[in-house]
């Protein structure tokens, strides 16, 4: 059966399309409605894959989107769906850390990608891809740029974990004449210590996988590792492990 | 159960206020009580009107924010902001009010509600089971026995307690009785009936008629019980109060397609084992030992909610428990350390969820609680 899954983030909309030959990727910005990324993101996928939506045995929606976006066989958690995704990219993984644009999560796996035990961050941008965001606006980088810029020796500590006071803190320490790629690593370094104190309280299991848009930043990635003195592993594919994870459960659906 | 005897209790909060407004006439004596923990034995035998206040909303918080600090709990927060604006009818009518110790939020707020109303405050001992602490429990209570008979003009002899101890255990055992039904599959009064039912009762006037509302419940439920069986996840949830205004924890569970089969909350299940023994010469000895067994997270420690909330998963046959903190509940913050471990134990979902009377994180809860249904196998 050919399956899609959705996951419709704050940020970024990842689809995949699933068959037993092939896995197709496609990424859309969010923008401001869930409903349409979500229809750019199932006819990108049909017109590169040639085949037309009939063909598609089901669809499964899940991000915070998942509700919105229409023509869907079912809408899964993120929780349950980057779990499943996992599974199937990093067969043995025991625990994910996954940071997105608005939440940070981790997750504990039993058998077969079965989600064990997870928790999220609450109500805020501390730990998450926005904060990351806010801060490299401040600093006049992209936040594709943030781990290229960053200095580990000069690494300048960033103690306010809310995001506006964060960005004050940032503008006044670049004021006093620190510098950017040490007050980078500082940055690193609070979202990392925020987001191990969430795996920690959870009992950190490893192997690890870190997924989400943000593992994309290896500055983080070395920051998690330190702060959870084990390695991390991010699949290639590490955007789209929620989207992959939506079409296997698709395919699995009863 | 049918729609009707939901209203038996839906109309209870209505019965209530008319029994109020003629009873000034009256010279109705009305005691108005906020805890599990108020002997409302003595208040019955005092004949007055035991009644529960309202602390479940959110309407009154902001006037209660001019007053008591914002990072306080909601309960105390919407109680005081009932009291401070005269909102709640049924405080607006009590002679009196009987407050507990029960944490440091709701002991120092009493003091500033003093300026309102007359407040007993119960000096509440926090060790379950030491000779001191019962000594000077009988004590507390002996107390408030001598303001109830100075506050309302009475005396309070012993058979009055005796009698109000016989009616108050007969309401329980029956409350017991109609949460049981939901250790059925299907439960026969899951999610929001359940909790209408139980929060529902404390406001009544009269104990005769809550148990005959009780009973017809129960009567009826068992008559129309459905004999197909059902798939829907069985929820328990504990931890902070719940009542109407606080329950969205409950509506999520009813809308993602749960049954919310047992509560352990204050309200619910929390006192249904506990009753006044007979077996002791002085009922006040009989109270004391009832209400100093309640498994609050203010008791330290607290080995009786866990025996409870074990047997509890085993007997509503539970697929999963939700803890729910309220914003600035310290104890029962930290118990969900001890919880989760035992639920998990089990084998079973736990999810710790922390949150206040607002609608602000609906959605953030909603996808933590369907999360969790979906780890149920």
């Amino acid at each position: 059966m050919i399956t899609i899954g959705l996951d419709i983030g704050s940020t970024a909309a990842k689809g995949v399309l699933l068959s037993e030959q092939e896995r197709r990727l496609a990424l859309v910005p969010t923008g401001w409605s869930p409903r349409t990324a979500g229809q750019q993101l199932v006819e990108s996928l049909l017109g590169e894959a040639g085949i037309g939506r009939k063909e598609v045995g089901r669809i499964v929606a899940t991000g915070y989107g998942r509700i919105a976006v229409q023509d869907t066989d079912k809408a899964i958690t993120e929780i349950t769906c980057h779990a499943r995704g996992i599974a199937e990219l990093l067969p043995d993984t025991r625990m994910v850390i996954d940071i997105g644009g608005q939440d940070s999560k981790v997750m504990l796996l039993g058998k077969e990608g079965r989600v064990v035990d997870f928790a999220m961050n609450d109500k805020c941008a501390a730990g998450t891809g926005r904060f990351l965001q806010v801060m490299a606006n401040a600093m006049d980088l992209d936040v594709a740029e943030l781990a290229e810029v960053e200095e580990l020796d000069s690494l300048v500590s960033v103690s306010s974990m809310c995001t506006v006071f964060a960005e004050s803190e940032v503008i006044s320490q670049l004021a006093q004449g620190k510098s950017r790629a040490g007050l980078i690593a500082g940055l690193h370094q609070s979202v990392a210590k925020r987001v191990a104190g969430m795996a920690s309280r959870m009992g950190i299991a490893a192997p690890i996988a870190f997924t989400g848009g943000v593992a994309l930043n290896t500055g983080i990635k070395r920051a998690l590792e330190r702060e959870l003195k084990q390695e991390l592993f991010t699949p290639m594919e590490c955007q789209y492990s929620g989207a992959l994870g939506a079409a296997l459960l698709a395919r699995e659906l009863k | 159960m049918t729609q009707a005897n939901i209203e038996l209790f839906q109309s209870i909060r209505e019965k209530t206020l008319k029994v109020l407004l003629d009873g000034r006439q009256t010279g109705l004596k009305v005691v108005g009580l906020y805890c599990t923990y108020a002997p409302q034995e003595l208040v019955l035998a005092a004949n007055a009107i035991p009644i529960g206040l309202c602390g479940t909303k959110e309407d009154p918080i902001p006037a209660a924010e001019e007053v008591l600090p914002r990072n306080l709990c909601p309960l105390i927060k919407s109680s005081y902001g009932f009291a401070a604006t005269d909102t709640c009818p049924f405080f607006h009518f009590s002679n009196l009010v009987i407050g507990e110790t029960t944490c440091d939020g709701k002991k120092k707020m009493f003091e500033i509600m003093q300026d309102i109303k007359p407040v007993h405050v119960m000096q509440l001992p926090h060790v379950g089971d030491a000779n001191q602490t019962m000594n000077m429990w009988v004590a507390e209570i002996r107390r408030l026995k001598a303001r109830l008979e100075q506050e309302l003009n009475v005396t309070i002899t012993d058979e009055q307690i005796w009698d109000a101890i016989d009616i108050i255990n007969e309401e329980t055992r029956l409350v017991k009785e109609m949460h049981d039904l939901n250790q059925q599959n299907p439960p026969l009064l899951p999610g929001m009936k359940l909790l209408i039912a139980s929060w529902s009762r404390s406001f009544a006037t009269s104990k005769q008629d809550v148990i005959a509302t009780i009973k017809d419940v129960i009567a009826t439920a068992k008559a129309d019980a459905p004999t197909e069986r059902s798939n829907r996840p069985r929820i328990l949830l504990t931890g902070c109060p719940v009542g109407l205004g606080s329950e969205k924890v409950v509506r999520l569970l009813d809308e993602l397609g749960a049954d919310m089969v047992a509560m352990e909350n204050c309200s619910g299940y929390k006192t249904l084992e506990l009753q006044a023994s007979k077996q002791h010469a002085d009922p006040i000895v009989a109270l004391a030992e009832k209400y100093l067994k309640i498994p609050c997270s203010c008791m330290s420690p607290n080995p009786y909610r866990m025996e409870l909330l074990e047997r509890m998963i085993e007997d509503f046959q539970v697929d999963g428990v939700i803890d729910l903190t309220w914003q600035a509940c310290h104890t029962y913050n930290i118990e969900a350390n001890a919880v989760g471990k035992l639920v998990k134990s089990k084998g079973l979902p736990y999810l710790h969820l922390e949150s206040d009377y607002s609608q602000s994180d609906i959605e953030t809860l909603k996808v933590r609680i369907e999360a969790m249904l979906e780890m149920v196998v």
